[in-house]
Order: structure tokens, then sequence, then C-alpha cells
């Protein structure tokens, strides 16, 4: 029997201080989302129906690129957290749930890395 | 779980969460704005696609950039794009909304509906600004 008040052991987090891991990453992300995805908008909208070179040189702008990075790998993380929320909460069956998880978890990753790769290609040639 | 298995056979007439709203409970603007908050998460995670679409074919060069603004350039295009722009807004106004919620800002019923409202309002105005700004460019 622990002598610890229940208010105390929740504020412990956990026996392994992860248990509002996800919770946090997901806030943490989402305020980090805020002024990257008005940045991200705005500019697109500029930049629309322009001509290749326009978004060429837009993207190779070492500021840019770092900002476009950053935005993906956020975005992407974010969105992943997300998805996880929604099918953990709607899919019943314990099989499709891991399958969806694991096919979206990895699905996002791929997509994440290839659009900052695509970025870092344009950024550095 | 085996124990949500259980519970989930044991009760499969009950009306489940979100397919509740409507024929057994009322719909309000507070859970109207909560499932559009995922639904619209699902969707901007959806129009990612068109993001690597974009920036891949930038990276390929002018010949599949070129191929690829022709698609989203099209009337399906703008609407896609359209849709996206909003559900981008309208999920990031919200998340601005529960973001307050997280540190204890309002929770109470008025605030909840003001709030509610004003993300209604302000992703609606952003979005338009986002197009005119599309199309004056």
């Amino acid at each position: 029997m622990s002598l610890r008040s229940p208010l105390s052991r929740a504020r412990g987090l956990g026996s392994a201080k992860s248990g509002v891991h996800h919770f946090w990453v997901q806030r943490l992300t989402a305020l980090a989302l805020i002024p990257l995805t008005l940045w991200f908008v705005f500019s697109v909208a500029r930049l629309a129906g322009g001509s290749y070179e326009a978004t060429y040189l837009w993207v190779h702008y070492p500021p840019f690129a770092v900002t476009l990075v950053l935005f993906l790998a956020i975005a992407f993380w974010h969105a992943a957290l997300g998805v996880q929320t929604v099918i953990e909460d709607y899919v019943g069956h314990e099989g499709w749930k891991l399958t969806m998880l694991v096919a979206v978890k990895f699905g996002l990753a791929i997509l994440g890395v290839a659009c900052i790769f695509a970025v870092l290609k344009v950024a550095l040639s | 779980m085996s124990t949500n298995k259980a519970v989930a056979s044991k009760a499969t007439n009950r009306p489940l969460s979100p397919f509740m709203i409507g024929p057994f409970y009322k719909p309000q603007l507070t859970s109207m704005l909560s499932i559009t908050h995922r639904l619209t998460g699902l969707v901007v995670t959806l129009g990612s696609l068109f993001i690597a679409g974009w920036l891949i074919s930038l990276a390929a060069g002018p010949y599949w950039y070129e191929g690829y603004a022709h698609h989203m350039l099209a009337w399906y295009g703008q609407v896609l794009l359209f849709l996206w722009s909003w559900c981008t807004l309208f999920h990031l106004c919200n998340g601005v909304r529960h973001l307050g919620w997280d540190v204890g800002f309002g929770l109470d019923l008025k605030t909840a509906y003001l709030t509610g409202y004003s993300v209604v309002i302000v992703s609606a105005v952003l979005t338009i600004a986002v197009w005119i700004l599309a199309y004056a460019a």
C-alpha cells in the first residue's frame, strides 16, 4: 500500500514518467504549428500560379528552406499523433487498430522524409 | 484489450460515440465543432499528399512541376485546394481554442460558445484572405 495521495501520484506522471508524453508533444507541436502554418499557407497563396523559377527560388532561399523543413517535420509529427488518437478512439478491433496505426505511422514518415528531402535537394542545389 | 471486446459484444445495440449525434443526441455548436476538428485534421493529413506532390515535382524539375501545377490550377485542383485551405485554417483556429482549454481558459459554456462562433468566423475570413491573395498575385 502506498502512502502517496492520488494527487501526488498523478503529479508524478506515472512510474515511467511517460504517461502524458503523447498529450504533451501533441500540444507542443500544435503551438509551433500556429505561426508555421500561417506562414506556409499565406506563402503558398502568394506563389500560387507562379512560375517554376519563382517557386524554386523561394524554396532555395536558406531562411525559407529552414522554416519549410521545420514546418514539414512538425506538421507530419503532429498529424501522426492526431490520426493515432482518432484510430485508437474509433477502431475497436485490435488487429485492425494495430494494422492501421502501423500503416499511418509508416506512411506519414515516408511522406514527411520525402518532402524534407525534396526541400533539401532544391535548397542545396 | 479483451475487456473492451467483452463490453462491446455485450452492448452492440447501444448508440456509440460519433454515431449518436443526430438521432439520439441533439447537435450543438460545441459537439459539431469537436467532430469537425477531428474531420478537418484527417482531411489536412490527407492533403499533405498535395504538399508532397508539389515539393517532389519541384525537386524533379520544370517538366514535372508544370505537369503538377496544371492539375492544381484546373478547377478540380482549385476545389481540392480550397477545401484543404479551409480545413487547415479551421483546424488551426479551433486548435488555438483547444490550447486555451488545456491551460484552463474558456471552459465555461458562455465563453465556449463565444470562442466557437469566433473560430467559424475567423477561419472563414482567413480562408477568403488566402484566396484573395492567391488570385491577386
